[in-house]
């Protein structure tokens, strides 16, 4: 595939979803299938153009489960694949999704919340797919899923979520929202080169030589040979041995399922991403993600200008989630205050996360209107005795 | 070869018959990839020496597809039962078809789902009982071939366990078509068809597709509308999906 110059060294002005195509591009996507859904077909749109122009592949398929599985196939040739969409669609993806973290496939889907359940507010902002993005598939595993608050922060974690694929041959989901998606800012285009990309890790077996697909080395990585390549191998969603064969072995399916969930869970500190604002001496320590993180950020900014002692605590990974940094960084709160659009999805791994959970308040809007710095203010008017 | 199906199943026919072909085209092992859903039918992968992929029910197709324009010089044969191909994954099917992308569909014909117990597909057939319409099937069927043609299928072509002659011969020509090629295959399921339907052993039900039915376009068709015609239905030259695709990226690259 040729390298994109098109737009080097450039001062962009973006949409999100725009600024997600740009950042795939510089990560090396060489394949996206995807069915249109609002608020994510901006991120179509870029791509049935881009790829086309840089020897890529694009395909709109016939639904979104048929994207899904259509950039595992394509994964499995050896192509960073991606595919996007918005809730309804997503929840469509699950199972492929599972396949994907059961047969460790390397992918990219992502998700541009709106408003739910079922077809909800179109059009509207909304960010309750934070469960859904860690257990909407079926049975036990790890995920990992980034968002973002800002463009720039866009590109960094999309080329994060091909890095983080690669590295642990796993689907990564991007959690934006609508603000996000739709919002245009500034971009400063990274040069080539700037930021690290990860290249999928090749098997270095011989043709001619017994190559086990799912035979994980002493870092945890797992060697891949492309579907084409001199190694032919059995991929499936079935439990199954260092061959890739479906198997019954109580002791094997153990194994296994715990190679999943540990070589996520156990990094869990290598892909822990989030931002602090005025954390040093907070009394009130705000979290927030996404579109979110923008009112709360404001809110901050504003307050501390008349003294007011609040921090923020961005997170750009929800999950694997990053406890243990909450934990640090809300120890000596007086107040914790989570800024979501949701009914409390965050907020409940916070409780969860920090001692005297009771200190753990919330502060949403789920009607598809984006959540305000007033919004957080008048719930931290009433955290701290003022009233309604 | 100890193998997951039942004694007298048709699929291990197929198996043979599709090794056969490949063996016939001279094809290499490197360059082809076979995938499958999920049950009996799905299998199949787990026997060939090619690169495989087992999948999730119904979305075969949907997987190959994505192979096939990654890699367009690999051979994808993609091996469904009734459910994979006609039911869950009908709408992948007509799709596939309309593309004209070239994938050699195998939709292995036993008229149930087998791995689950007996329930009816959507080939079961008008009045047959299955264990999930004990009283008889009051959903019609589809015609596979009619629905391939109709979706735009390139190739399509209907044969028998019994056949297997003819049987080699089409997957051979579907094999080697270029586009979209579908090749349904009447594969006896006696433990739970035959045996739920009273269709009788997998020798009884080898010599219903012997006496039921006849070459495409014969006069005994005419005669009796009841027989099942087996042959090649579809045979064109129509344009290919990844062929297109290369020309768009011409197109794209020339600025046009």
């Amino acid at each position: 595939m040729k390298r994109d110059n098109s737009r080097d060294k450039r001062l962009l002005f973006l949409q999100g979803n725009e600024v997600c195509v740009e950042a795939a591009l510089y990560a090396g996507l060489g394949f996206f299938a995807g069915y249109p859904i609002t608020p994510s077909t901006e991120i179509s749109e870029q791509l049935s153009k881009r790829l086309p122009m840089l020897g890529g592949k694009f395909i709109q398929m016939e639904d979104e489960i048929a994207s899904m599985c259509a950039i595992i196939g394509a994964s499995l040739t050896g192509l960073k694949a991606m595919t996007a969409t918005s809730g309804p669609g997503f929840s469509l993806k699950q199972e492929a999704i599972g396949y994907a973290v059961m047969a460790e496939i390397p992918c990219v889907i992502v998700n541009v919340q709106r408003t739910g359940p079922s077809t909800g507010l179109p059009t509207g902002v909304g960010q309750g797919d934070v469960m859904q993005s860690r257990w909407g598939t079926h049975g036990d595993h790890a995920m990992i899923v980034l968002t973002a608050s800002n463009h720039q922060d866009v590109f960094a974690v999309t080329v994060e979520a091909f890095n983080l694929s690669e590295t642990f041959r796993t689907p990564v989901v991007l959690l934006f929202d609508e603000v996000i998606g739709h919002m245009r800012e500034k971009l400063v285009l990274p040069e080539p080169g700037e930021i690290p990309l990860v290249e999928r890790l090749k098997t270095s077996v011989k043709e001619g030589t017994n190559y086990h697909p799912y035979l994980p080395r002493e870092d945890g990585r797992l060697p891949m040979s492309d579907f084409g390549g001199v190694h032919r191998y059995n991929v499936t969603g079935l439990f199954h041995d260092m061959w890739g064969f479906p198997t019954t072995d109580p002791a094997t399916a153990h194994e296994l399922l715990h190679h999943l969930v540990d070589k996520i869970e156990g990094a869990g500190q290598r892909i822990a991403r989030y931002n602090e604002f005025f954390l040093d001496d907070a009394e009130c320590v705000l979290i927030s993600y996404g579109s979110s993180a923008r009112s709360a950020l404001h809110l901050v900014e504003s307050r501390r200008a008349v003294g007011e002692r609040l921090g923020l605590l961005e997170l750009q990974t929800l999950w694997p989630f990053p406890a243990a940094i909450v934990r640090d960084r809300c120890e000596h709160a007086k107040h914790i205050l989570v800024a979501e659009m949701n009914m409390g999805q965050i907020t409940q791994e916070v409780k969860k996360a920090v001692s005297d959970p009771e200190r753990v308040f919330l502060a949403n809007r789920f009607d598809g209107n984006l959540i305000t710095h007033r919004d957080i203010k008048n719930v931290l008017r009433v955290i701290r005795g003022g009233g309604m | 070869m100890p193998h997951i199906w039942c004694p007298g199943c048709g699929h291990g026919i197929v198996l043979n018959n599709l090794v056969q072909s490949i063996d016939k085209l001279g094809l290499n092992k490197n360059d082809l990839v076979l995938v499958t859903g999920i049950g009996c039918s799905a299998r199949i992968s787990g026997y060939v020496d090619f690169h495989t992929l087992h999948t999730i029910h119904g979305r075969a197709l949907a997987f190959a597809t994505g192979v096939k324009l990654a890699r367009p010089e690999l051979t994808l044969l993609v091996a469904m039962g009734d459910g994979d191909a006609l039911a869950i994954g009908g709408n992948h099917f007509i799709h596939a078809a309309r593309r004209n992308i070239d994938i050699t569909a195998l939709i292995m014909n036993n008229r149930t789902y087998g791995m689950t117990g007996g329930q009816h597909s959507p080939l079961t057939g008008f009045g047959t009982k299955s264990t999930t319409a004990p009283l008889g099937n009051i959903e019609q069927v589809f015609d596979t071939m009619e629905l391939a043609k109709a979706a735009g299928a390139s190739f399509a072509a209907r044969g028998t366990t019994y056949h297997v002659r003819s049987l080699q011969k089409l997957l051979t020509q579907a094999i080697r078509h270029k586009g979209f090629s579908v090749v349904e295959i009447l594969s006896q399921c006696p433990t739970y068809f035959g045996r739920k339907t009273k269709a009788g052993t997998a020798a009884d039900m080898l010599r219903s597709y012997r006496d039921n039915t006849v070459p495409v376009g014969s006069e005994a068709k005419q005669k009796n509308p009841d027989l099942i015609e087996r042959g090649i239905f579809v045979q064109e030259e129509r344009t290919e999906f990844c062929t297109a695709y290369e020309g768009l990226i011409q197109a794209a690259r020339e600025g046009r």
